[in-house]
């Protein structure tokens, strides 16, 4: 089984943003970077699927050479190959990266494509399906559960109260929610051996169809009435929830 | 000719609130532009409930019967199929001419925009909290970087999909008459081949009001201890008649379930009210909660972050605060 996921390099979880001074990206001084979170378990769930199928896992990515990282973590975790869609400083949007993706993805021609169900950064939640579109392959996205048999998938993914079953057939594109399977930390072994894996560069072409104008920060609350003499002020606290904020 | 398509979702054929979120924000916007705006809609609900659109300002609802629709899959028994929604709502914005798209950020709308995005040639902006029209052309704001930062975006293309982030835009009544039309898939080229996606049951996980659709949130973290003392967040929920949520902590040590999790890999949620009960606040709690109306705070370490962000506090042990707390709301609901 032929299976491609595609990872992003994000901010740590932790970073505090702070507006750089173009006021369109992130101030990255003292920021470290990581393989976005939910790709973490789209390379779980990859790696898993080749242990128990054989075959092989290739990781790509599209950023600057810095993104490297999050194909490396990738090869750490298990996967054999990596791409990097190498993009230059330049801006790009969510479409170029789709666009990028499912042109390689054509060429690799996989049984399986997954994604985590959104990155960190931009937050945008599109990638995956994008990508699948123009493959004219099925997508499901925000999946907690996969089981494959031959060439049928049935995907559990989660929705507002509950989850829906998903039955689709492969090649297909999934997108991993937390859930999906526990990340596994790399050994020293497989560090050692990640060492040795290829990573073949490729050139990116921005096709953008948005663009981001600018950046701000969130407005700030201006700051709450903290009680500090503890269950006595339970009766004022209802007063101003009832009177004041008039949510209850 | 109307320039803009809003996306009506209904659940179990019936349009939640969102929906009239979506219909008003389309009717704002198309004022803005000076144009006009239609709906569609895919389901099974019967003509008086598609009608309840217009109450928010729907003149002319589009309509696309559900289980026409499934008729075209070549396996039974599926309840939807996103991919074939998608393929029919693509075609007909395709067919009419539609320049903008509006979909409600939904579990739904969220597996749909960007396949319709691609279908029709338009750009998508996901996950809108704001827009502003200048000149003829909108700009959406949205948050990025897990709600740290908002971003300004634009869009290129002539068109485009845009999603809403739930219970952030206004549903405003505007009763208006209004005119359901009847489209039949065989007009818009379904076929066996758009059921790429099938789905073939919805499970619902007990029945409780999710954190990602309440007005109200109640949520725990380790501060409660155990699992048992979740029945103090419980109580209060119940009273409020609130959702139960929980910190990541709490979800990993198994004390509650993944769906309850509010934060930057659990649920993004924008209640009235968000009810922290012993949630330090870590970064990645506040990226999903950060955006609710009003929060309050229960926490005995009066340093914690958590009252950084909240409305109302008090510094104190959830073990007494939590019960006293549903008392008096007790009290004051009669
Ligand atoms: C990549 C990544 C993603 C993450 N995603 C999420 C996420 O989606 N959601 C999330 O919540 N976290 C997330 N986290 C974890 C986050 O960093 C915190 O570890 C977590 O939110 C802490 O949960 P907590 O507040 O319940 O526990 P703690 O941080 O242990 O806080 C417990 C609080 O309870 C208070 N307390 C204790 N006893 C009492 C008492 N008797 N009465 C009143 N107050 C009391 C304490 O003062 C303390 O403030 C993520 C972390 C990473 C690295
Ligand atoms: N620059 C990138 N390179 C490779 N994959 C990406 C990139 N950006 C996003 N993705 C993938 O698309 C998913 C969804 O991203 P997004 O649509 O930005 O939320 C991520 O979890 C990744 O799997």
């Amino acid at each position: 089984m032929k299976i491609v996921v595609c990872v992003s390099l994000v901010p740590d979880s932790t970073t505090k943003v702070k507006i750089g001074a173009s006021g369109k990206s992130i101030d990255e001084t003292g920021v470290s970077f990581i393989i976005n979170p939910y790709d973490e378990f789209a390379v779980e769930e990859a790696v898993q699927l080749k242990e128990k199928s054989g075959g092989e896992v290739i990781a790509v990515s599209v950023g600057t050479d810095r993104s490297k990282e999050a194909i490396k973590k990738a090869f750490q975790m298990g996967a054999d190959k990596g791409i990097l869609l190498k993009s230059g400083d330049a801006d790009f949007d969510s479409f170029s990266v789709a666009k990028n993706l499912a042109e390689t993805i054509k060429e690799l021609n996989p049984d399986v494509i997954l994604f985590g169900k959104q990155s960190i950064d931009f937050d945008g939640s599109v990638v995956a399906s994008m990508t699948a579109e123009l493959l004219g392959l099925p997508c499901v996205n925000v999946v907690t559960k996969l089981e494959l048999s031959g060439n049928e998938a049935i995907a559990e993914r989660e929705i507002e109260g509950g989850k829906e079953v998903v039955k689709t057939s492969l090649p297909a594109v999934f997108g991993a929610q937390k859930g999906l399977n526990n990340p596994r930390y790399p050994n020293l072994k497989s560090i050692m051996a990640s060492k040795s894996k290829p990573i073949e560069e490729k050139p990116f072409e921005a096709k953008s169809m948005t663009e981001l104008t600018g950046m701000s920060l969130p407005d700030s609350k201006s700051s709450g009435k903290i009680f500090t003499d503890g269950v006595q002020n339970v009766p004022e606290l209802v007063r101003l929830l009832r009177e004041e904020a008039k949510v209850i | 000719m109307n320039k803009i398509l809003i996306v009506a979702e209904t659940k179990d054929n019936i349009f939640k609130s969102n929906a009239f979120e979506a219909v008003t924000t389309g009717k704002h916007m198309a004022e803005l532009l000076g144009t006009g705006y239609d709906v569609i809609t895919v389901t099974d609900a019967p003509d008086e409930h598609l009608k309840t659109l217009g109450k928010y300002g729907a003149s002319k609802v589009f309509h696309i019967s559900l289980t026409e629709l499934n008729s075209k899959s070549p396996a039974s028994g599926i309840k939807y199929s996103h991919s074939a929604i998608a393929s029919a709502v693509s075609n007909f914005a395709n067919s009419e001419g539609y320049e903008i798209i509006i979909i409600s950020g939904t579990a739904f709308g969220k597996e749909i925009a960007p396949a319709i995005s691609v279908k029709t040639d338009s750009a998508v902006i996901t996950d809108c909290t704001r827009y502003t029209v200048t000149e003829g052309k909108i700009s959406m704001k949205r948050p990025s970087y897990a709600g740290k930062c908002n971003t300004n975006v634009n869009y290129t293309s002539g068109k485009i999909v845009i999603t809403l982030r739930p219970n952030v835009f206004k549903a405003e009544v505007s009763e208006t008459d209004s005119e359901i039309v009847n489209i039949s898939p065989d007009n818009l080229n379904i076929s066996a081949a758009d059921f790429k996606t099938c789905v073939t049951d919805v499970v619902v996980s007990s029945g409780k009001l999710d954190v990602a659709e309440a007005d109200i949130i109640v949520s725990g973290g380790r501060g409660l201890r155990n699992p048992e003392s979740f029945k103090l967040v419980e109580d209060l929920a119940e009273v409020l008649g609130a959702a139960t949520g929980a910190s990541r902590a709490v979800v990993d040590a198994g004390w509650r379930p993944h769906g309850e999790q509010v934060g930057q890999t659990g649920k993004t949620v924008s209640p009235s009210l968000y009810v922290a009960c012993g949630i330090s606040g870590a970064i990645q709690h506040l990226a999903g909660m950060s955006s609710s109306k009003f929060i309050v705070a229960i926490n005995k370490d009066k340093d914690a972050p958590i009252f950084q962000v909240a409305d109302y506090g008090i510094v104190g042990d959830v073990f007494e605060i939590l019960p006293a707390l549903t008392e008096e709301i007790k009290k004051i609901k009669g």
